[in-house]
């Protein structure tokens, strides 16, 4: 009985003040599906690391002239290494090898290559690859060393990407938060006025604050969810026609963002948009709403 | 709840006996005379005579942005079943003690109990328990407009949680009781003043109070239907329930020779039995 009562006065106040309602619904909408993009880089980062720790590798390149003797000596050198687990050698060949197995969907690149280009390197797994500073200070300039690389550092890079775009997802986030929740303020603000009357007569008649407060808390608490459910439509529509579709290549060099992550968002964004709904409704209505 | 209807049928079945409600109700013209010459009734409050209902005990209330204290230094002891008029000049403190009474506002000193409450160290999660044992009628009625005169009753009992079948059996009852018997479903704005203060007299009774407050109930009205309110309130009074009645209306006040508590500048100036408006 009572529920019905306020489920009535729920959509009633919503649709009184559709405008505002909408804006709320929107706003909301945004600012969740930027907090879900941010959640699923983070999460992506963490992916990326996982997916690459184990295959991560220091290349020491060495000069195309180097004599097999400095070779042996480097590889000796490089197998007494304390942070060095194996070495592996590969050849001139082995390199023109991988470099076309590589770039088989371009044969023209491949064509444009002479095997004899590229450098002969020892390809290593390192013990830590936190490590891999050490080693290459340590090589770079050696006798018949050309170049020590280190995947991390290549990596670094797509992580300080994703973290920028983290960054920037997580500040229009919180921005559009802001004026998501301000929203909410002033929507209850408005519903507290315009119910002004009834929620006299109930403090007189002595309701309970909580059934007093009620109506105004599940409005928010449902634009809340609404705009939730919107910001995640919106993530799975990205997955689709962005991430999967149009753009593939670009997301190639990545591991896919996974449908499950992506799944998962769901109940956080719902759950985080209601409860910081209701609190938002809750405090504005302390300051409107004397007992 | 059955002490509702327990309490309702004797005072129905009494009003044929009681010449104060026979012989005048519905009178085209109000006699002030005829509220004479009735007495008191205490036969419903003997048995709970000598309780207290309301004890104010040197209360001050002094609002942040104002000179001087709206109400200072209150003493008052009421007993169940009184009916008790405050008068006095605008400004003189008589809403305030209201809202002191409803716990809108909160006295800086002194104590104010009522019932078994005290209501001056009254939580805050306790207030609204608190104020169902109290009815309250202003001067503006504060109806609700797009509700009838009966979703206006029954919303009193909605919203503190009571099921519609109580509502269903006890507001046609009470409206009956008030006099609106067949006006029920019509709304606020289909009714005159007084039939629109009887609905509000019915929302602040149907809960069976331990205690009315009324703040200038017939600050709105004409004479004639002032004292059809009035007679109204004192049949409620003799069902045992407390009134306590803010007035401006010296003719009401003197023809019912009631307890008088006259007030200015915040201060108790009177305190008379069986009073006039002087
Ligand atoms: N909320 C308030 N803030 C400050 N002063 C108030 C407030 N309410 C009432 N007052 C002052 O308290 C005094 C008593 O007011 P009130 O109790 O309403 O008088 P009455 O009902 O007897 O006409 C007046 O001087 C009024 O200006
Ligand atoms: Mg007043």
């Amino acid at each position: 009985m009572r529920a019905k009562y306020v489920m009535s006065e729920v959509f009633l106040g919503l649709w009184r003040n559709i405008s505002m309602t909408v804006a709320m619904i929107i706003t909301m909408a945004v600012s969740l599906t930027m907090l879900g993009a941010g959640l699923l880089l983070y999460n992506q980062v963490d992916v990326i690391e996982e997916y690459y720790q184990t295959n991560l590798e220091v290349v020491v390149y060495l000069q195309r002239d180097v004599t097999e003797e400095v070779t042996a000596q480097i590889e000796a050198e490089l197998k007494e290494s304390p942070y060095v687990e194996t070495v592996k050698y590969e050849s001139k060949e082995q390199a023109y090898e991988r470099f076309k197995e590589t770039f088989k969907d371009t044969p023209d690149l491949v064509k444009s290559v002479d095997a004899e280009v590229l450098p002969s390197a020892f390809r290593i797994k390192m013990v830590d690859i936190a490590d891999a500073p050490k080693l290459q200070a340590e090589f770079q300039d050696r006798e018949g060393v050309y170049q020590v690389t280190n995947q991390r550092e290549i990596l670094q890079q797509v992580f300080d990407i994703l973290g920028g775009a983290q960054r920037l997802t997580l500040i229009v986030a919180l921005v559009q938060g802001v004026a998501a929740l301000m929203l909410v303020a002033n929507t209850i603000q408005v519903a507290a006025y315009s119910r002004r009357r009834e929620v006299a007569i109930m403090k007189l008649v002595g309701a309970p604050n909580w059934f007093v407060q009620a109506p105004f808390v599940l409005e928010a608490v449902f634009a809340g969810v609404i705009g939730a459910i919107f910001a995640f439509a919106t993530l799975v529509a990205a997955k689709f026609l962005v991430i999967d579709g149009q753009f593939a290549n670009l997301f190639s060099l990545m591991p896919p963002i996974s449908m499950q992550s992506i799944l998962l968002l769901l109940p956080i964004l719902v759950g985080v948009s209601a409860v910081i709904s209701a609190i938002t409704a809750w405090i504005t209505l302390r300051f409107n709403i004397k007992v | 709840m059955g002490r509702l209807t327990m309490r309702t049928s004797p005072v129905r079945m009494k009003s044929r006996r009681n010449p104060f409600v026979d012989v005048t109700y519905g009178a085209e013209t109000a006699e002030y005379a005829t509220l004479v010459l009735e007495p008191p009734d205490r036969r419903w409050a003997s048995a709970d005579r000598l309780r207290l209902v309301i004890q104010l005990e040197g209360v001050t209330k002094h609002y942040p942005r104002s000179n001087r204290p709206s109400v200072e230094d209150f003493n008052v002891f009421i007993d169940k079943g009184e009916f008790v008029f405050f008068i006095g000049p605008t400004g003189a403190g008589k809403s305030t003690m209201i809202k002191l009474l409803l716990r809108e506002e909160v006295p800086d000193k002194g104590k104010i109990t009522v019932g078994d409450t005290d209501v001056t160290r009254l939580r805050r999660w306790k207030v609204p328990a608190y104020r169902r044992s109290i009815g309250c009628v202003f001067q503006d009625f504060r109806l609700l407009p797009n509700r009838t005169a009966a979703e206006n009753v029954a919303f009193a009992l909605e919203v503190i949680g009571k099921p519609r079948s109580v509502a269903r059996r006890v507001v046609p009852e009470v409206l009956e009781l008030v006099g609106l018997g067949g006006k029920e479903h019509r709304y606020p704005h289909e009714l005159s003043g007084g039939e629109q203060q009887r609905v509000a007299v019915a929302r602040a009774f149907v809960n069976r109070p331990l205690l009315l407050l009324a703040d200038e109930p017939t600050g709105n009205l004409d004479p004639d239907t002032s004292i059809e309110i009035m007679r109204l309130l004192d049949r409620i009074s003799r069902t045992g329930t407390t009134i306590l009645m803010v007035t401006h209306d010296s003719n009401i006040v003197n023809q019912m020779r009631r307890r008088v508590i006259e007030i200015e500048n915040g201060q108790i100036v009177r305190d008379q039995a069986r009073g006039v408006y002087g």
